[in-house]
This record gives C-alpha cells, structure tokens and sequence, in this order.
C-alpha cells in the first residue's frame, strides 16, 4: 500500500559487509537496552530451565484444602494421592490449591517456548513467502494480494477459529499465533529483496548466470538477516501477549497445563478478594514482554536504524 | 463552526446527565440467571435456566410446595377413581393466555401430548395411559391402562422438563422443531422484541393474570408478581456479577459461585436468599461408547471419586456443603447407605486392579468442562487428576456451558466428537425418587445422555412405579440405587447450599421454591 | 484523482475475495460435525441427515463456497446455529457498543499520543523523552485485561466512581454511555498510545532533522508552530498508516476488554460463538472485521492524497 515510499527509504541502506562483523557485535552488546531486555530475559530463561530446583511442587498437583493461600504462607500440601509436603508458597495458591510459584516459573517454559516458535515459524513461512515474491515478479502480485488478505483478518480473531476449530493443543495455538505474522514478515523480506535486487553486484551475477539459489542466499538473505532478528523480537513479544489473551479467554492451551494465561484466566473470578492469581502472573508476563521489546529496540537501534521504515 | 460543535456536545452531556431515569416509575427487577438463556423451547433442554424461564411465562396444572406435597394450581377440583386408573381434572377459573385467549383442555392435553413425547416420566406416562380426553372446554379426563403410581407427580413435577402449558397451536409444532412462539398462561410475559440473547431476556408482569388464594409456597399457591419487569442480565464473569450488585446495577444473583461466598458474606450491601434449597452434584459416565461401555473401567472410574476433595474445590467453604454416597439426597425417604462399592471416598488401588483386570488400553477418557460455568468448573480438573492417578488417560476439553449441553447429545466415540463424562448438578426434587432422577435409566440410546443398557434396571423401576405401598417402594428405592452403583450408571459428588445473592434492604419477599421462582419477590 | 480512487477501490476486491475464501475454508476443514452441534437433543440419525442437507454439507466444497459466497453478495450471512437468528441481526445489535468503544479509543488515543510522541521528539534523548518511551514500552507489555481489572479495582470498587461493567445505550442517555465506556476506552487506549507515541515520536524527530526545520527556526517562527506546522504536517504520513494498522489491533484488544467489563458488543458475541462452535456467526463476524480493516486502510490510502501532496497517484 505505501510501496512508493517504502522503496525510497529503504534504498538508503548499505549492505552488511563481513569485515565489520566483530566490531558489530561488539556494539550489539555495549547497547544499553540489549544489556537490560537480554538481561532480563536471561535470568526468566534460567529460572524457567532450572524450575524443578527453585522450591516448587508439580505445577498441576492440586490440594482443594489448600485453595486460596494468601502469598507468603507455610504449610503442608496434601496431594491427591496422600502425599504431604511441606512447602513455603510464596506467591500463594489458586482456588484448587495449586502453587502460584510453581505454575508460573513451569509457565515460563511454556510462554518463552510459545514466543519462540512462534517467532521460528513466522519468519521460516515469511521468509519463503517473501523470497519468492519479491525475486519472480510474476507471482508477487498473486502472492502479495494473498497475505493483505491473511492480513486484513484481525489476528485475534484468525487465533481464536483456528483453535476452536482444530482444539487446543500446542501445535495448533503455535500455529494459529504465527499465521497471522506471516504476512509482515514476508513485506519486510519483500522490500528487502526488491532494495537489493537492482544493485549492481545483483545485476553482475545474474549475469555471470549464478544459480537463483546462490544468488539468494549469497547476496539477498545477509541484507535480511538483521531486520528479521528484530522483527523476531517483536513477534516474539507478541506471541507470548496472544497466547495469554487466549488463555484467558478460554481458548488456549488446555486448561491444566501451567501457562501464564491460564493461571489468569483460572484466577480472575476472584480478583477482588485474591488478586495475587491474576497480578503475579501478570507481573512475569509483562516483564517478559517487556524484556523481550526492550531487545528489539536495542537490536534495532545497533543493527538496522532504518527499520521503522521497512516495516508498515 | 468549532463553537457550535462544542455547544452542540456540551449540551448534549448536559442533557444526557440531568436526564430522568425511567426507572423510578417502573419497577425492574434485574436478576443475574445462572448461564446465559438460547433455547427457548423447553422440551428441548433440560438445563434449569430453561425452568426458570418455563415457571416464569407457563404455568402448571399442578405445583409442589415447599413441604413436597402436590398441590393444584390451575386446576381446580380434581378426583380419581378408587383404582386410580381413571382421572378426571376441571381446570379453575380466570386462567388466560398472554394473548387473550381463555384457556381450554384443548390446549391443555396437546401440551402435555407434546411434554409426553421427550421427558421421560412422561413418555412413561402416556404408555400407561389409555386415553387422555377434553369432555368440555374446562374439563378433561385421563384414563390408564396400566397402573401408574405418579400421575400427579408427574403433572406437578419441577424436575427437567416440567409439563408446561401452551396454547394448542404452539404445542402442535412436531417435537422435533422449536416452537417459535412464547406465548404462555403463566405470571410473567415474555417480551420476545427485547430479547437480546447473551445480553439479556426482559419480562413483564401479566397484569392479567388471576393468581390463586393461597400463599404462595414452592411452585404451588398464588403467584403474585409484585414487580412491573424483569430483566435477566446475562454477566457471565462472576467478578463482573459481584461488582454488579455491589454496585447496585443488578438486584439478585441467582447462583453465587462459592468462590465469592465469603466475599459477599464480608459485603454490608449483600444478603443471602433461599431461593431454592439445597442441591447435588454427580458425575456421569458414558456407557454407550468405548472405554466406560466396559462396566467394570466404568465403576473403576465410579472408584477414584473422592467426595471431599471434589465437593472442596467446586464449594470452598464448610458450611456450604456435605458428602452424601447414596443418590438420593439427605433428610429424604430413600435416602440410605446402601451403595454398593460405591463409598464416596477415594479408593486408587482397587481401581487401579480393575483396570488391570478389565484390560483398559489406554484409551482416552473425554471429560467435558465447562471452563466459564463458575458453579460446575472446578470439579473437572480434580476429576481429572483423580482419574489420572488411577491410570486413566484423561482428555478434558473446555467449552462453555451450552456447548457442553449440546456435546453431551452426542452418540459417536468421544474420539469422533463425542464424550466420556461430564458433571451436573442437580436440585433436591430432581432426584428425590427413582422415576424423577432422569439420568437413572437403563433403556440404551432411548434413556438419558449416558445411554446405559441394564434391563434390570428398568425393570426395577417399573415395579417402583406398580406397587401400592410406601414400604414396598422404599425398598425397591434401595434396590434401585445398588443397582446404579453395580452398572456405573454416575456417581454423586456430594450436596451443595445453592446462595443467592441480593442486595440488602431492597429485595425482599423470595419464594423458595425446587426451581428458582421470581414472583412473590419484592423490590424497593 | 478520480482514476486513482477506482483504482484504489478495485484493488480491494481481490483482497475481499481472499478474506472470504480464507474465512470459508477455515471452517469447512476443521474437525468435528458442524451438524451435530446443532441437533442437540434428539442426535437420531434422519435428524442429522435432515440437518447436514438444509446446510448444503453434503455438496462438494467448490458447490459450498459459491453458495456462500453468493449469499454474501446478496447481504446474507447466514443463520447461527445456536441462536436461530440471521448472523447480521444478531451483529446488527451488538454492533453500537463496539463502534461506540472503537471510536472513543481511537479519539482517546489520537488525542493523548500524538502530543505525547511530538513532545517525546521535541526533547529528543532527554529524560522526558526516555521516560515517555519507557512507559510506552510497558503500555504495550501489559496485557490489556490485566490493566482492565486494575482499573476497575481502583476507579469503580475503590473510588466508586464508574460504573464496573456493561454498557449504557445511547437511546438511554448519554451520561450513562459516557460513564460505563470511559473506564473500558482508557483500558484500549494505553496500549494504543503506546505504539502511537513511539511512532509518532519516531517520525517527528526524523522530520525535524530535515532542512525546512532550520529554515523555520532561521524565520523566527515560534517553536509551536515549527512543530505542528511543520514537523508533524511531514510526520502525517507514518502515523496515519500506523493508525490504519491499529484498527486490526484494536479489533483485537476489543475482543478482551468486552469480556472483562461484560460490555455486549461484537468481541463478547465472538467469544461465545468461539466457544460454542457456531460457525456461521464466527464466520460472519470474521468477514465484518476484516471488511472494516480494508476500509479503514483504503481511507488512510486517500488520505495520503490530503496529507502528503507530493504524492501522485
């Protein structure tokens, strides 16, 4: 839609060349927004991987004797099957005696794995989708007209009938999250390759009669990587906001599996008297997203300044 | 041209403040219904909104007090014969349709014609009947040919489909099509163009309707609305229900989920009702499709049923309910501890053998859950891990309520769409004797959603309904129960306190009743 | 101009045609009986045959979509399953609170973000600017029913100041509609201010490192007027694209925040047609969004015409 304008600024772009890669990296990370939101991430990222050592129980253990513990209490849980442990829950327990703590830091692994993948899958599709457009003219225009349409269903509303179509497993919330990313994905692969197309080292191997293959992946993909690990963060912060949002609603992950979502959804029937199941999630998951959106500012501002410009 | 718009919107939010609320000169009850109301044929669906809204704009011929006792409502004189196998009934005087229209037998038999087709008691009902006859326009006469014990019982019964009457030409759509009419006799008028379905279903008061002398007493006595409207407003969120009538937007909660009792208890504005008394829970199986049409994984699955835990999680608090083993509620007749296996309390070890023993495969159990019907959705997690832990592969799906009344309909595999086990609740009438609780069949696929095939049961219930004397039927009651538990048929969960919330001092005058009644209920 | 504008408007059909295409298949491949569903009751099997063959589900897909899509054309969008109502009926009456809401979010937003990102570009690397940027980061990290139930708990519970849940029709006065949207608009509107903010911000510093900036401040002009006359007239472009964007967004953010404060709108019908399964009004509404999306995105198209006379189409 703003193709014109699009283009003009995105010729302003100099292509990566390899001698400046070890000062580049240097300067990604001397960032201070990739210091804080990667920081930040690191730590969630280990305290999810390292869960089972932090001081919790089976996240979908549940003891109805112990619902509705304010944060901070001691006491025993007594497991369905006889089991009695003592346990400090920290952040309190939900109405059927599930510890917070637990479920959130097992919900970690959950919301960072959905983020990722969901990030993989987008720009995997995106990445072909774009490719393939913007280097044989003759299928961009059926192509690109396919993704304005994926891209005019609102995504929430694209996620939520896939799920209540195909249920609600893991495979399907990916999917039905990374569908409607695609399609920017694939604009900003697009206008990257038209850029890079109509340079001359393009126009010299064309000629030389490189294989389309060599040609995308020699000299068009390394102009793209930058812009797409960016746009990955951001997909990826986004994933993790969707996903939530349609455990709350009711139409995400199954309901026993320990998502961030899911705890809020379970916990919102009593916000006014116990607010800490809604708010402790709600605290790791906007720091999460956050972390994640602070990196790809950070990314963005060392790697690839212009890509606003890119991206409608 | 800029200070004319902001005149323009200035005045406009002046008037739209200053502006006089219709509401001081009618009076509108607003009640939060328990789940949202989309049928609105009543032999379509057994779910107690669908009562509330049948007591509200039907009526019946006969009503049940608060004491259990049957008593006439529009009828008038009623006798029998000394056998009891002929009846004849002469309906009282005054009774009128919201269009006008007096009512006849004529629409009264093809009511209960059309009744008799879908609910069981009354398919059992008309089988024993011979004929069932208009003599004149206020009179009717029933003749059996075989003894029934319950025709009264039948006529007044408030358990799943009450026997609600229509106007002839509404009650001769075929059973298999919705009725699309709502014209009824009862105290209410069902505003059909302000019906907004997931927002909210308004009534008004049927100024015309002739209530009976007495006071008014469960579904029986005179039915008096003392408010001018009624507004259901659908609020599914019971935080966002809490905050309602805290706040004075709504005026009754017709089922507080426990989880917000002590929030309410603790609220200065909030009292609790009795608008229906106390009620069970219970878990059923599906004995028509694989794995629990195997009756010994069916009661392994009956086994890991621990009461407390279950009752606990779904009710919080102490005082809000208590274990009962036998399906039939506390404080009633056939009441009795005589349950088979069943004991209510969790036994993992000895399901864990019989699953051994009956050779489970690992087949997946589909256990349907209502995710967001706050008074049934924390029973199927613990359900599901109970079962788990005896080794049952457990699949348990979310939908919402009308979706799960529309799932359990269905006869596939539960891999092909269909179900394993579901939880309901039920009310004190609903499963006081063994021909009310409808779920208690053994007819196959033309019983209740279950579908169980035992001949033994039905035969124990037809002597039920045959023999004469109390004790005779008190001991088949006990026989009856044994027999649920040995072919799996459901298990309860445990007794419940229904609370209803309303706002203190401006509510008054609740009729408690086996289903939920809104006339008697005054508001200031 | 003329030419430019059907152009425009043909260009979209394709687009519509794949939205429906899209809509249509999404249902006709999921698993599970759609017939089924509505039976309920009485699952017998000439009743689901009876069913399945006044839904046209027995013919061949191609023979379905044409169906469909010319019932589309001709305004139709079907029956709901459950409710037995035409799907534009029932969108017909829930579709005042969710325009009301809409509307107000987008006034809302417009209003707070665009100062918030020219002030956050005029003091660009300050800590006004950091700060704003920072809040706006958190703005769109925080999900959107998250802040809602906060809101309620401090303005409506605590404060008792608004009204917690629902929606107050217009034909029933303005004080109440205005009272029961604020709380469920300012909810939206922080996270559209959010991205509005960062965008605009990033736009109007671009355009105040441009020549005519110095040769404004060079005329002696006052720093307002180089601002919004100048920078942000230039900046005009971006926005209103990423405003046009929004709108999908902003469908989205609807869907949750009708749900928690229980406003009867379109996102609310959308959850309960989600939830049980009926087709024909997710399908429905589905369509409705996405031809507003369009809508939407061709006018910013045309308004590039008013705002940017450089371009010539």
């Amino acid at each position: 839609m703003t193709d014109v304008r699009l283009l003009s600024s995105v010729m302003a772009v100099e292509p990566l060349v390899p001698r400046r890669r070890r000062s580049l990296l240097r300067r990604v990370i001397s960032n201070w927004s990739v210091r804080l939101g990667g920081g930040v991430l690191c730590v969630l990222a280990a305290a999810a991987l390292f869960a089972p050592w932090l001081g919790t129980i089976d996240p979908t253990a549940m003891d109805p004797g112990s619902g509705n513990l304010l944060p901070g209490a001691w006491g025993d849980f007594n497991s369905l099957d006889g089991d009695v442990i003592p346990h400090w829950f920290i952040m309190g327990t939900d109405s059927l005696g599930r510890d917070i703590w637990s479920r959130a830091l097992f919900g970690a692994r959950v919301s960072i794995t959905v983020g990722i993948a969901v990030a993989l899958l987008a720009h995997v599709l995106g990445l072909c989708v774009g490719l393939t457009a913007g280097y044989f003219h003759r299928i961009d225009g059926i192509v690109m007209r396919l993704m304005d349409g994926v891209m005019a269903i609102p995504a929430i509303l694209f996620a939520v009938s896939l799920v209540a179509l195909f249920g609600g497993t893991l495979l399907v919330v990916i999917v039905a999250i990374a569908v409607p990313e695609i399609p920017r994905v694939a604009r900003l692969v697009r206008s990257v390759v038209l850029s890079v197309r109509e340079e001359p080292y393009v126009e010299a191997a064309i000629a030389l009669d490189t294989p389309t293959w060599k040609i995308l992946l020699r000299h068009i993909l390394p102009n793209a990587v930058a812009p797409l690990i960016i746009q990955g963060t951001y997909v990826c912060a986004s994933a993790i906001l969707v996903e939530a949002i349609l455990s709350f609603l009711g139409v995400g992950l199954p309901a026993e599996m320990a998502t961030w979502g899911n705890i809020m959804a379970e916990g919102r029937s009593q916000f006014n008297q116990f607010p800490h199941n809604v708010l402790f999630p709600g605290v790791f998951l906007a720091l999460t997203v956050l972390s994640v959106n602070v990196l790809g500012d950070g990314l963005r501002d060392t790697l690839d300044p212009k890509f606003n410009k890119r991206t409608e | 041209m800029r200070y004319v718009l902001t005149a323009f919107l200035f005045g406009a939010l002046i008037m739209g403040v200053t502006r006089p609320s219709l509401a001081q000169e009618t009076k509108v009850l607003r009640v939060v219904p328990q789940s949202d109301l989309k049928i609105l044929d009543p032999i379509w669906t057994t779910v107690f909104v669908m009562r509330n809204h049948g007591y509200a704009i039907y009526d019946t011929l006969f009503g049940v007090d608060a004491e259990g006792q049957v008593r006439p409502q529009m009828v008038g004189e009623y006798s029998s014969s000394a056998d009891h196998m002929k009846w004849s009934f002469a309906l009282r005087e005054g009774l009128h349709f919201h269009d006008g229209k007096p009512v006849t037998s004529a629409d009264v038999i093809q009511s209960l014609k059309r009744w008799g087709e879908r609910d069981s008691l009354g398919q059992r009902l008309f089988a024993a009947m011979a004929s069932i006859q208009a003599k004149d326009d206020a009179t009717f006469e029933m003749t059996l040919k075989q003894p029934f014990g319950l025709v009264l019982e039948a006529l007044s019964k408030p358990a799943s489909v009450p026997p609600f009457i229509m106007p002839k030409s509404v009650a001769e759509t075929p059973s298999d099509k919705q009725i699309d009419s709502y014209i009824g006799s009862g105290p209410f008028i069902f505003k059909v163009d302000e019906y907004r379905p997931g927002e909210r279903v308004v009534y008004v008061k049927n100024t015309k309707y002739v209530p009976r002398n007495e006071p008014a007493s469960g579904t029986a006595g005179g039915k008096v609305v003392k408010v001018d409207r009624m507004e259901w407003v659908i609020l599914t969120d019971a935080q966002t229900q809490t905050n309602a009538i805290t706040n004075g937007e709504v005026d009754l909660i017709e089922w507080v989920p426990a989880d917000q009792y002590l929030a309410l208890k603790n609220n200065p504005k909030i009292d609790f009702a009795n608008l229906v008394p106390k009620g069970s829970f219970a878990l059923h199986l599906n004995r028509l499709v694989p794995p629990f049409n195997n009756v010994k994984i069916a009661q392994a699955a009956l086994m890991t049923v621990s009461q407390e835990a279950l009752m606990r999680a779904q009710m919080v608090h102490k005082d809000l309910y208590n274990t009962n083993a036998s399906i039939y509620p506390t404080g009633t007749p056939y009441n009795s501890d005589k349950t088979s296996f069943f004991t209510g309390k969790p036994q993992l070890e000895k399901a864990r053998a019989l699953l051994k023993e009956a050779g489970y495969q690992n087949e997946p159990v589909v256990l349907l859950y209502p995710a967001n019907f706050a008074v049934l959705n924390k029973f199927p997690p613990v359900m599901a891990a109970l079962l788990k832990q005896a080794g049952f592969n457990v699949d348990m799906q979310s939908m919402d309520w009308p979706t799960l009344v529309a799932r359990r309909a269905m006869k596939n595999p539960s891999t092909q769409g269909g179900w394993n086990a579901f939880i309901t609740g039920w009310n004190i009438p609903d499963n006081v004797n063994p021909l009310f609780y409808a779920p208690i069949t053994g007819n196959g696929e033309k019983g209740w959603f279950g579908w169980t095939t035992d001949e033994r049961l039905e035969t124990l219930k037809d002597e039920f309904l045959a023999v004469d004397s109390e004790a005779q039927r008190k001991a088949l009651a006990v026989r009856i129960q044994e027999r649920v538990y040995d072919a799996a048929v459901l298990a309860p969960l445990g007794e419940y306190k229904q609370l209803t919330a309303i706002r203190k001092e401006a509510i008054g005058g609740i009729v408690t009743s086996p289903v939920g009644v809104f006339w008697g209920i005054t508001k200031n | 101009m003329f030419s430019f504008l059907v152009r425009r408007i043909v260009a979209i059909v394709p687009v519509l045609f794949v939205i429906a295409l899209i809509v249509f298949m999404m249902t006709r491949f999921a698993p599970g009986d759609p017939a089924a569903a509505i039976v309920g009751n009485d699952a017998s099997a000439e009743n689901l045959a009876r069913v399945r063959s006044n839904l046209g589900l027995n013919d061949s897909l191609p023979v379905q979509f044409g169906r469909w899509g010319w019932q589309l054309l001709q305004g139709s969008l079907g029956e709901s399953f459950f409710l037995k109502k035409p799907v534009s009926e029932l969108i017909g009456q829930r579709i005042e609170p969710t325009f009301a809401l809409t509307v107000m979010t987008l006034v809302m937003t417009v209003l707070i973000a665009v100062p918030l990102g020219v002030i956050a570009a005029w003091r660009h690397g300050g800590w006004l600017d950091r700060m704003l940027m920072g809040l706006s980061a958190l703005g769109f990290s925080v999900p959107a029913f998250v802040i809602g139930y906060v809101l309620i708990w401090i303005v409506a519970l605590r404060w008792q100041l608004l009204p917690v849940q629902g929606y107050g029709r217009i034909s029933d006065g303005i004080g109440p509609w205005l009272s029961h949207l604020i709380l469920p608009a300012t909810t939206l509107s922080i996270i559209y201010v959010a991205l509005i903010a960062r965008v605009t911000r990033a736009a109007v510093a671009e355009a105040m490192t441009e020549d005519y900036i110095r040769t404004a401040r060079a005329k002696g002009l006052s720093e307002t007027r180089v601002l919004t006359r100048h920078a942000l007239a230039n900046a005009a472009v971006p926005i209103v694209t990423v405003i046009g964007i929004g709108v999908a967004l902003l469908i989205g953010g609807v869907v949750v925040t009708e749900s928690v404060f229980a406003i009867p709108g379109l996102g609310s019908l959308t959850v309960d047609a989600v939830l049980s399964r009926d087709f024909p009004l997710i399908q429905g509404i589905t369509l409705l969004f996405s031809a507003v999306y369009v809508a939407v995105n061709l006018m910013v198209d045309i308004s590039y015409l008013v705002l940017d006379p450089r371009i010539r189409y």
